[in-house]
């Protein structure tokens, strides 16, 4: 019969619960390597992923989770990620190293396991109870219903003593700090319960509360196991993303390279960052030229020119030439980690929000007391008969339990996030669909959240054929983001590239090379004898022609138009607040119809605007990916950014865009809107049912058959009501 | 009603027993993976005993 105790499907993903094999992790720390295979879906997938992985020398096992969709893998130390990964490509897996350190925090859930544990004990015991108590209901008398009063209460104590310990434990923890939280009349009606039942039982009365005792228990722990599901499945996707990036560097020593784990890098390192690498510490560089995409760090889309001497902060990220540089600032120290403790601090306003159960405990904590303890006193003066006064007083308390309420946030908040999940959209904090549900003003950030990050050619109709032939070939001997672009947008127009001889790169310059006996040159204005211009500019001197212009803006991220435009008609006001330039802002603002937009904005200004308008009594949702909007999505009421931002971002967010649409951010207000709909629906379903059987048990007419069905009818209509959210 | 002294302790037995597999389930982390548990049954793999 415990079988129907597995982990609820309604969970975004049923099989994360335990950790893998610890014994071997013990045994060989550092020998463990993690992968994410994000496309692998059936059998052949495990079995291509697992029997390859095992035939690589060195490695003594690989074991597949399609669940997590991830791979573990004990070998030998020597054996790196980087050596199995392009094995899995060559038989047509993408696969990714995770950083093991970063995902073991979540590997073992043991307060999930430990619930889960609770939770099959009390659905043992209850089921066992309440046969018994059938029974007793449709007839059972004299030694035959004692006998089953003495079972019942055999198996009811040592089933409490340990199901029930969590609200024992948390029930105490108020008291002790003088507070009334849920969990106080919780526990103290199934202490109630066991105490008068066992006195009855005692007497060879009629009326025994066992059976209320426990499945009170159960209903309550299988919302609380809910609850912890929900966060537990969002943490570990959410470790998952951070895992991703894993941070190591290349330094460089007397003897050459070596790879070492950023957290062991000193001040003073001399560390190598390849083109397309992100600064890992803040330093000086010291050797090479080439450009940097600071976009993350301050909202510029127009990279930054880098040459020895140059300073620069970790996260960004180096876009054409090998750069050396020499660490200045390691770790806690480097100018991120400052960013993010700014953070801690404007979070700690948004700790204010009560979550609706909490008002709701609220409400009810004080109130069941005193109704108890009333109806306790009036039938004791009124009749004089202790037990039958305390019996009354119980019955009161155990009907009116708040399993039904128990239920009613975190069935719902299941069903929701679940169905956000599979939408792509990962919600991490308990109180963020409330909060979301809210939200009547939204304001978005400019650069990789509306923006993909990736740059447009815009003039390409203004070129002749010809220079486009010499650009085209120019372009395609860079990896440089802006000459990909041109290449790309070229090539869609059928264009042919030129030909021409000696090409070089020139790092952090651009791309010369000779045409017909002249020189061509295709990069920077003051490289090619160019002016500056406010747009993002590549520029094209042939011979000693006027050079001219390719203008670039950034390709707008799919489903941004839709997300704007749904959100404008839902009622809610947009925003755009960016660190760019003016004319970049503008431009973006009026192909998406937003007509408030803010630009040049500091990391301050973004949040202080964002408290302003709190202030002015708006919900703000802050739709943000980088450092410098950290704060402002962390002062926002509720905030949303997109997984590829930083760490940092990730975290000062409630909620992950998992996917590169940003299209779900609609739907998701309106899925938060539906949800807490149903949650106010089930608060009052909840006072409907104690409505109809308070009264009774006032009057002293319960009995443990009218307290047993309001108990499971009214958690059962909730949990349904909760599942119309999917 | 005699018989309930045999039905009685018999029942508890037996759920007992299978609160005891579900214990050993969780512990031995059996629920790790269901999605994969469900498709390795597929496996043409299989071993005769356990691996060295």
């Amino acid at each position: 019969m415990t079988a129907e105790l597995r982990p609820p499907s309604a969970a975004a993903c049923p099989g994360c619960l335990a950790a893998p094999a610890e014994a071997v992790q013990a045994d060989l720390p550092e020998a463990r390597i993690a992968l994410s295979l994000p496309t692998i879906h059936c059998q052949t997938c495990i079995t291509d992923v697992e029997r390859t992985l095992n035939a690589h020398p060195g490695v003594q096992n690989a074991r597949v989770n399609l669940t997590l969709k991830r791979a573990t893998v004990q070998a030998d130390p020597e054996i790196r990620a980087a050596d199995l990964i392009p094995l899995l490509e060559r038989i047509g897996y993408e696969a990714h190293e995770l950083d093991p350190g970063t995902l073991s925090a979540t590997e073992n859930d043991k307060l999930g396991r430990d619930l889960l544990m609770r939770l099959a004990v009390a659905g043992f015991a209850s089921m066992n109870v309440m046969l018994l108590s059938i029974s007793v209901w449709s007839g059972a008398d004299g030694v035959t219903r004692d006998l089953f009063h003495w079972i019942s209460a055999a198996i009811t104590y040592p089933a409490i003593a340990f199901s029930a310990q969590p609200f024992f434990r948390n029930a105490w923890a108020a008291l002790t700090s003088r507070h009334l939280n849920m969990d106080v009349p919780i526990a103290l009606a199934i202490l109630l319960a066991l105490a008068t039942s066992t006195w009855e039982t005692w007497l060879s009365g009629e009326h025994a509360y066992f059976d209320a005792a426990l499945t009170l228990t159960f209903f309550l722990l299988a919302g609380r196991y809910l609850d912890h599901r929900t966060r537990a499945v969002a943490r570990s996707a959410a470790e998952e993303l951070a895992a991703l990036e894993v941070p190591r560097a290349i330094r460089l020593t007397d003897d050459g390279e070596e790879e070492v784990r950023v957290a062991e890098l000193a001040v003073g390192d001399r560390i190598l960052v390849r083109p397309g690498g992100r600064m890992p510490v803040d330093g000086e560089i010291v050797e090479g030229t080439s450009e940097l995409d600071r976009s993350l760090l301050t909202g510029e889309t127009l990279p930054v020119y880098a040459e020895p001497g140059r300073a620069v902060s970790a996260g960004e990220v180096n876009l054409t030439g090998p750069l050396v540089i020499r660490a200045t600032a390691v770790g806690e120290d480097t100018s991120l980690h400052r960013m993010a403790d700014l953070v801690a601090v404007a979070e700690s306003g948004r700790s204010r929000y009560t979550s609706l159960a909490d008002q709701a405990a609220k409400l009810y904590a004080p109130g069941v007391h005193i109704l108890s303890a009333l109806s306790f006193l009036g039938w004791y003066l009124w009749s004089g008969d202790f037990r039958m006064s305390v019996n009354i007083a119980a019955a009161v308390l155990i009907i009116t339990c708040p399993c039904a309420l128990g239920l009613a946030v975190p069935a719902v908040t299941t069903a929701a996030s679940g169905r956000l999940f599979r939408k792509g959209l990962l919600v991490k904090n308990a109180t963020a669909l409330e909060r979301l549900a809210q939200v009547d003003t939204v304001v978005f950030d400019k650069t990789g959240t509306l923006t993909g990050g990736t740059p447009e050619l815009t003039n390409l109709g203004d070129h002749a054929r010809a220079d486009l032939e010499i650009a085209l070939a120019l372009a395609e001997s860079s990896s440089h983001p802006l000459s990909r672009a041109l290449a790309r947008a070229a090539r869609a127009a059928g264009i042919k590239p030129a030909n021409i001889s000696d090409v070089t790169e020139v790092p952090g310059f651009g791309t010369e090379g000779r045409w017909r006996g002249q020189r061509v040159r295709l990069g920077r204005a003051a490289w090619v004898g160019a002016p500056q211009s406010a747009q993002t500019t590549a520029w094209l001197a042939v011979g000693d022609r006027a050079p001219i212009p390719f203008a670039f803006a950034d390709a707008l991220r799919p489903g941004a138009e839709e997300a704007v435009r749904a959100l404008r008609e839902a009622g809610k006001q947009v925003l755009l607040i960016s660190g760019d330039t003016a004319g970049a802002v503008e431009a973006l603002a009026r192909r998406l119809g937003i007509d408030r937009w803010i630009a040049e904005a500091l990391p301050e200004d973004k949040a202080a605007r964002i408290r302003k308008l709190s202030d002015e009594g708006r919900r703000v949702l802050m739709v943000g990916d980088g450092l410098n909007d950290t704060a402002a999505l962390a002062a926002a009421h509720v905030s949303i950014s997109p997984a590829s931002a930083l760490d940092a971002a990730r975290v000062a967010s409630d909620i992950v865009l998992l996917g590169q649409d940003l299209s779900p951010i609609a739907d998701a207000c309106r899925t938060a809107e539906r949800a807490t709909r149903r949650i106010r629906e089930n608060f009052q379903i909840a006072t409907i049912y104690n409505v109809i059987a308070v009264p009774l048990a006032v009057a002293g007419l319960a009995t443990p058959l009218i307290a047993a069905l309001a108990m499971s009818a009214s958690s059962i209509t909730v949990s349904l009501n909760a599942l119309r959210v999917r | 009603m005699e018989v309930l002294a045999i039905l009685i302790p018999i029942s508890l037995l037996l759920g007992g027993a299978g609160l005891l597999a579900f214990f050993y389930t969780v512990r031995t982390n059996q629920y790790d993976d269901p999605e994969g548990d469900s498709r390795r049954i597929l496996s043409g793999e299989w071993d005769d005993r356990p691996k060295p």
